[in-house]
């Protein structure tokens, strides 16, 4: 580790404080659409670090921080509040749910999962069949979510109505270097624009966006960028890493996204953003300058609030940062401190490098 | 012209990485436009004349990307696993010549296809000729396109990226050959277009046009066992867009571009495209919604490395673009 690193460390140091307030962003329920939960932890954090704090139609926390020297640069930091999830649609018996599934979650993983409903978390589970009364040809077969049901007992079934959010029950844990939780995607990227916002910059207004509704097609962040109107976009988010070796084959997996351990991945092209080459060699500059880890996450599927950002009016040179975090979408996600602590020490440094002739000039290779 | 043909076609420039053709067609306008200028996303704008009379502002697109190939992983003999940028069919993949923005070139390969099957991406890698990770000249991120010459049929012009440098052939020399115009026209070679007219769509917001035209490639019905029912031939003129799967075109625009055509002899075929999406749809939707329509190039195997076009069709194309842009435009 240099020094400068070093510095950044202790400066932007992740210790119990932060992870308590990861843990109370992980522990929130935010499901697309309800981000409530979320919102509120946020307002009470950046209160008193901001100018200017504003919720607008859709949702979305809007916070601006300016800095005080010359030729500022506006650079609009996006982090989505919300997470995948389930919505209630019917009530079937006094104890039973239909149900349906914000955002991309994989519905072979359900059955089983233990489930907060409403804003009151009240406690469910998503029935199976037990193993004792299954046939062997239908332990073959998927289920479909149509055919499942939460299941939340009588009483507490009368509290329970259609439109109302459901997520995974995991808590949030610490274990050695690591994290356990549901939500890190993207209560990391939440946790590490309030943390930004504790250490602004002269030479940056910092235009951060808690957004909503990414999980079912970036909507908050296309209506935040357009009120910012920035000069750069950075969307900072929480991507799978699928580190894990072939079991049942010889051959490399040369499709993992992302790894574990090596900091934060850095985007050039996922589903929805062609990252600005400027803005990327400029990450990798100040990662070498630095002596920051950082990966490039490999290129490919996916999207993130970048994907409208970029777009917005006459365009915005754009990037998208992310965490790397196994088992993404699921009930339980593992991730690295050391991952986040490099992410956001990447992202101060890279801002603290930001100038008006870093974004100069015609967008190149 | 041909020889701008040629030039065009073998400039490489997948999407986002543009850098190479736009200069290339920068130096081509510069002494026709009154004022050029490029945006963020790196489309280039050029201007020609000023609103007088009945004159509006006009914008008219035509895409400069092209679909291409960005590595993912370098393995530690040095072969080169790759994403799509655009819609890339891995058939047309296997035994491909491909050239990196760096200057690298290499071969597709392909294994552990059953035969009969149909390869998948992840069948497929680029060998550049090194032999371990660390002499691979490319590392993950880097873009290449398709490396294939331009051949000249002569009726028939055949390429890799006639999707939609023959739309950029056609706004070119519509920008020359417009002697007078009352309009304020916008000529923007867009970016990115092959992955959702972005580059179309933050330059329709910049030029905030009155009425828009795109200017693209679409399929043909008339190959031995066309898949899609489509009336559009090679060789019966320009395309005028009724519809694709992006927009439908303003009627009144469309009704407008069929009568300049008539008036003016030149021929035209009327196009309709249940797949596919143009710029046309980008600039509909910039801001409060303008008439957009589209002229349309007929085109065979798009997306492989040799899409074939006719020459009498881009010539017809260029006069009724000329026509549409020096006079008044009747809505």
């Amino acid at each position: 580790m240099t020094k400068k690193t070093e510095e950044l460390s202790q400066k932007l140091h992740i210790g119990s404080d932060q992870l308590e307030l990861l843990e109370k962003l992980c522990n929130a329920t935010a499901v697309s659409g309800d981000e409530h939960e979320v919102r509120q932890i946020v307002m009470e954090e950046v209160k008193a670090l901001a100018d200017d704090v504003k919720v607008d139609a859709l949702g979305n926390v809007l916070v601006t921080k300016r800095g005080s020297g010359e030729n500022r640069v506006r650079v609009m930091l996006a982090a989505h509040m919300d997470e995948i999830g389930m919505m209630i649609v019917k009530k079937h018996d006094d104890d039973l749910f239909q149900f349906e599934i914000v955002g991309g979650i994989d519905e072979r993983q359900l059955p089983g999962k233990a489930v907060l409903v409403g804003r009151d978390h009240l406690p469910g589970v998503i029935g199976a069949k037990p193993i004792h009364m299954t046939t062997a040809k239908e332990r073959e077969n998927k289920i479909e979510t149509s055919s499942m049901r939460i299941d939340l007992g009588p009483d507490i079934g009368e509290k329970v109505k259609p439109g109302d959010r459901a997520t995974f029950a995991t808590r949030f844990r610490v274990v050695g270097p690591s994290i356990f939780a549901k939500a890190l995607d993207n209560r990391f990227g939440v946790a590490t624009l309030i943390e930004l916002l504790k250490n602004p910059l002269p030479n940056i207004d910092l235009l951060v966006a808690f957004t909503v509704q990414e999980e079912v097609g970036l909507r908050g962040a296309q209506v935040a960028a357009y009120t910012f109107n920035p000069d750069v976009g950075i969307a900072v988010d929480s991507t799978p890493a699928y580190d894990l070796p072939h079991w049942d084959e010889e051959e490399e997996n040369f499709q993992y996204n992302t790894k574990l351990d090596e900091g934060p991945a850095v985007y050039v092209m996922d589903r929805a953003t062609i990252a600005d080459q400027r803005i990327v060699r400029l990450f990798r500059e100040t990662a070498v300058e630095w002596g920051i880890p950082y990966q490039i996450r490999q290129p490919g599927g996916g999207g993130t609030d970048a994907g409208v950002i970029h777009k917005s009016r006459s365009g915005v040179p754009s990037i998208s940062i992310s965490v790397p975090s196994r088992y993404a979408h699921t009930a339980a996600s593992i991730a690295r401190i050391d991952d986040w602590q490099n992410t956001l020490n990447l992202i101060h440094a890279v801002l603290s490098n930001m100038s008006p002739d870093k974004i100069a000039g015609e967008r190149r290779d | 012209m041909k020889s701008l043909v040629q030039k065009l076609v073998e400039t490489p420039g997948p999407s986002g990485f543009e850098y190479e053709i736009r200069d290339v067609i920068r130096e081509a306008i510069s002494d026709f436009a009154d004022e050029i200028r490029v945006d963020t996303l790196g489309n280039l704008i050029a201007r020609k004349g000023a609103k007088s009379g009945k004159g509006v502002r006009v914008m008219v697109s035509a895409h400069i990307d092209e679909i291409g190939l960005m590595a993912t992983h370098i393995s530690e003999e040095g072969f080169i696993r790759f994403t799509n940028i655009g819609g890339i069919n891995p058939l047309t993949c296997y035994g491909g010549r491909v050239l990196f923005m760096n200057g690298t070139r290499g071969v597709i390969g392909m294994e552990g296809v059953e035969a009969g099957k149909t390869p998948k991406l992840s069948n497929l890698f680029i060998d550049v000729g090194a032999t371990s990770k660390e002499d691979c000249p490319v590392k993950v991120g880097n873009v290449c396109g398709f490396e294939r010459p331009f051949l000249d049929l002569g009726k028939r012009w055949v390429a890799k990226s006639m999707d939609d440098r023959i739309a950029a052939v056609i706004a070119i020399e519509a920008l020359k050959r417009i002697e007078k115009t009352p309009h304020e026209i916008f000529f923007v070679f867009s970016t990115q277009e092959e992955v959702g007219l972005r580059g179309a769509t933050t330059a329709a917001y910049g030029v905030d046009p009155d009425v828009g035209f795109a200017v693209d490639v679409t399929r043909s019905g008339d190959t031995p066992k066309p898949s899609a029912k489509m009336a559009t031939a090679l060789g019966d003129g320009a395309a005028i867009k009724v519809r694709d799967a992006s927009f439908i075109a303003d009627p009144r625009l469309v009704d407008f571009m069929v009568k300049t055509a008539e008036d003016a002899d030149i021929p035209y075929q009327l196009e309709v495209l249940e797949a596919g999406g143009t710029d046309g749809r980008a600039i509909q939707l910039t801001r409060s919604g303008v008439p957009a329509g589209c002229i349309s190039v007929v085109c065979r195997y798009i997306h492989s490395p040799s899409e074939m076009v006719d020459a009498d069709d881009v010539e017809n194309s260029i006069k009724l673009l000329v026509k549409l842009l020096s006079n008044e435009i009747v809505l």
